[in-house]
């Protein structure tokens, strides 16, 4: 234990072979992109309970905010938190300067933000592909493949120069999801512009086939944007936050390949019941089914960790978003599953439930480990001795919580409630209900949907209040002991 | 730098001997109870992947058989044997008789419940209350083309300047201003006096003007009176009744570019039992006659 305890010389403090300038950046963007994406899921929240809210205007209508909210929310917030902590973490864990320095890291952080705000705007003003999670037309499209290419030029650069003998598990996940989000991008876009000129463009696969490519696409950006990424930052946060090492390197080692292989083919659960053939459908419910371990085994190794370090969560509140993040992930990763077989799918499709299995996911996982990413990073990048009101991360927490469990107990009643709505017969053969008359039925649950909504959004904007404090305000941090070269490491 | 093991004192477990940024790793091996349950995950998917279609070749199927096309459309021929009977009942008899009998009666109700909410309802509104705009109530005992169980039956079945059906309700009223019959003064003086036919003139000398000219223009279709035709499909002008607005604005658009809804011809698309049903349904909501 003295021997693991000895990792305190990598506190937070100031490690001057880092390139900064542009982590700190994507941590502003972080907060800033999460608040509006919280704002614009409320509104639109709110306009499926109250259709005026809608305006009678194009621009403000919930088929264009849409896109808008869940763009934001996953690649804005999810995106520039994952550049932010990859990034941070590469360098760190190989003791390595980013590969292509400052420069890199500032083009990777406009080249993106020009991403969300050109895909933004084309949703607003109407131009879209149509394609969930993929909205963004061709000349977006063309642009981000640019920006990737050369954040896998940095990431990968950054790892092959390393001064580790070993790759950390966290960039494993790291890279993986960056070579994989490239295919999946590359591969759902394919594409021909309508015209020389057009913002539009026809899709190159058309019917069930351009439907499997979208959904092969929309599974593995949550398996690999949205899980293998934040796995990433998990693998890092924990151990740092508890001061423990990660509980088991074998399960790190069995859950990261079999997670990997298997996310791959389980989009067609997606697509349960439609035209696509009977043999993809199957194929994708059971390794949607085999997937359940996998997943499981990084909840296992974030909260075993924990062992020996639980009194933590009592002192150090950025732990418990992280901790309560892993309990989201496990909850999620057991309800798709279980969603994916095709008996239960045919209660949950196209319902709220699947609204509902979505944000636990989001909100609880993908958002909360986030934000126990920005209250670690944020002293850490501004050296400062922690973060200006560790009462207002409590507030945060129980706030947003609070927020999660009335949006999805909200979902789960009603997309349960709508699906048998909809299978509904009365005792002579006749639907019991008309589909105006489930819409109707799931009024009150939109309404503490939104009332969730606003709880999270409330959480959001007291986070962005004690970041803004921290950098402001917060008691500056002594100055750290200067990266201890490597051979006096190995000395040591 | 170099592997360098080390026994964690509170698990027991060995570190991997690596370090990353004070970042260490336990070697503890895989959970027995996540390996087995992995391991059935696996046993479960191989027998489904046995049981039901997995192959990608035309016509292969599992062991069960099992095709979701086929069950689709077993499931469907259950659904419809189940009704048969009552459907062909329906289906032979008239509206008349369907009314008359009780145990018809009661499934047209069911039927025509659910297929007037997904059918009827976005236009004529949840309750076949109607809604401004060109969209008659049924509730009430107002009808344009006529109320009787026979009347519904053929607005429904063959719509109304939907061009779809040779028999569909067909009547168009003039464009008065628009192609040049009234001018505008007198197309005002025609308004008021159809506002005076509800005692509601703002002008009492244009309303005499207008009396002439609605006796020559309008009357041949609404009434001399106003009181409406149901063979042309003329609204009653003389009630409260008002399916584009009572306001003298609305009523001078109508004169002036003339009004003219549209509804399908539901024969076209729906079962002639459903339509029956429909009917009975309909005639049920407060004005049949």
């Amino acid at each position: 234990m003295a021997a693991i305890a000895a990792s305190a010389r990598s506190a937070p403090g100031d490690q001057p072979i880092m390139v900064e300038g542009p982590i700190r950046a994507f941590a502003i963007a972080t907060a800033f992109w999460g608040v509006v994406g919280f704002l614009v899921g409320v509104v639109i929240a709110l306009q499926l309970a109250f259709p005026l809210l809608n305006l009678d205007l194009e621009w403000t209508s919930f088929g264009r905010l849409r896109p808008v909210h869940t763009s934001a929310v996953i690649f804005a917030f999810g995106g520039n938190a994952l550049f932010l902590t990859s990034l941070f973490i590469v360098q760190r864990t190989c003791r390595a300067r980013l590969f292509g320095g400052d420069d890199m890291g500032w083009f990777l952080f406009w080249g993106y933000q020009f991403v969300i705000v050109m895909a933004a705007l084309g949703y607003v003003l109407g131009i879209t592909q149509g394609k969930e999670y993929a909205e963004p037309e061709w000349y977006v499209d063309l642009w981000l493949t640019v920006v990737w290419v050369f954040y896998l030029i940095a990431f990968g650069g950054t790892i092959i120069r390393r001064e580790e003998p070993h790759i950390y598990v966290a960039n494993w996940f790291f890279l993986a999801f960056i070579i994989t989000v490239a295919l999946l991008h590359i591969g759902n876009n394919i594409s021909i512009p309508v015209g020389l000129g057009s913002s539009h463009s026809y899709s190159a696969p058309a019917g069930v086939q351009g439907a499997m490519i979208q959904w092969w696409y929309g599974h593995n950006a949550v398996g690999f944007f949205l899980t293998a990424g934040f796995l990433g930052m998990m693998y890092y946060l924990i151990p740092k936050q508890a001061d423990r090492p990660v509980y088991s390197y074998r399960l790190s080692i069995v859950h990261f390949w079999t997670l990997i292989f298997l996310y791959i083919w389980a989009g067609p659960h997606h697509l349960h019941y439609t035209a696509l053939p009977d043999w993809a459908q199957t194929l994708g419910m059971v390794f949607s089914v085999m997937l359940w371990m996998p997943s499981w085994g990084g909840m296992i190794n974030g909260l075993m960790t924990l062992s020996g370090a639980w009194d933590k969560l009592r002192t150090n509140p950025a732990l418990r978003f992280s901790v309560a993040a892993v309990g989201f992930y496990g909850m999620s990763t057991f309800e798709g599953p279980v969603m994916s077989i095709k008996a239960v799918n045919g209660l949950s499709h196209y319902t709220d439930w699947t609204i509902g299995h979505v944000h636990s996911g989001a909100m609880g996982w993908v958002g909360f480990i986030t934000f126990g990413a920005l209250y670690y990073l944020f002293p850490v990048l501004w050296k400062k001795k922690g973060i200006w009101s560790e009462r207002l991360i409590s507030w945060h927490f129980w706030v947003a919580t609070l927020g999660i469990v009335f949006y999805i107990t909200a979902m789960w009643v009603s997309g349960i409630m709508q699906g048998l709505m909809w299978r509904a017969y009365d005792e002579l053969g006749f639907l019991q209900y008309s589909f105006v008359e489930t819409v109707e039925a799931m009024h009150p649950y939109y309404v503490i949907r939104a009332l969730g909504g606003v709880l999270y959004l409330t959480g959001g904007l007291i986070m962005a209040f004690n970041l803004w404090k921290t950098v402001t305000d917060g008691e500056a941090a002594e100055p750290a002991p200067r990266l201890v070269p490597a051979h006096a490491v190995a000395a040591e | 730098m170099p592997t360098k093991i080390e026994k964690d004192s509170l698990s027991g477990q060995n570190t991997t001997g690596h370090e990353w940024d004070g970042l260490k790793e336990l070697n503890t091996p895989l959970p027995k109870w996540w390996l087995w349950t992995f391991y059935a995950c696996i046993a479960f998917s191989l027998v489904w992947v046995v049981i039901y279609p997995a192959l990608p070749i035309p016509g292969a199927t599992g062991t069960s058989g099992w095709i979701a096309r086929e069950a689709v459309v077993r499931d469907v021929q259950q659904a419809e044997a189940r009704m048969a009977p009552m459907m062909s009942r329906i289906r032979a008899a008239t509206p008349q008789q369907i009314a008359a009998d009780p145990e018809l009666r009661a499934f047209a109700m069911a039927g025509g419940r659910g297929a007037f909410a997904n059918n009827c309802a976005s236009c004529h509104g949840a309750g076949g209350q109607g809604a401004l705009g060109g969209f008659p109530s049924l509730a009430d005992d107002e009808w344009i083309w006529g109320g009787s169980l026979d009347a519904i039956h053929h607005t429904i079945t063959h719509g109304i300047r939907a061009n779809e059906s040779d028999d569909q309700r067909q009547s168009m009223m003039p464009r008065f201003l628009a192609d040049g019959v009234l001018t505008r003064a007198q197309v005002n003086d025609a308004a008021e006096h159809v506002l005076s036919l509800t005692n509601r003139a703002t002008d009492q000398a244009a309303a005499g003007r207008g009396a002439a000219l609605f006796t020559e223009n309008c009357a041949s279709c609404h009434g001399e009176k106003g009181e409406g035709n149901r063979d042309v499909g003329a609204p009653r002008l003389s009630d409260q009744v008002w399916l584009y607005g009572a306001d003298k604005a609305s009523i001078v658009h109508s004169i002036s570019f003339a009004r003219g809804g549209v509804m399908p011809s539901w024969g076209k698309r729906l079962d002639p039992a459903i339509i029956n049903m429909l009917t009975v349904y309909v005639h049920s909501l407060g004005g049949g006659e």
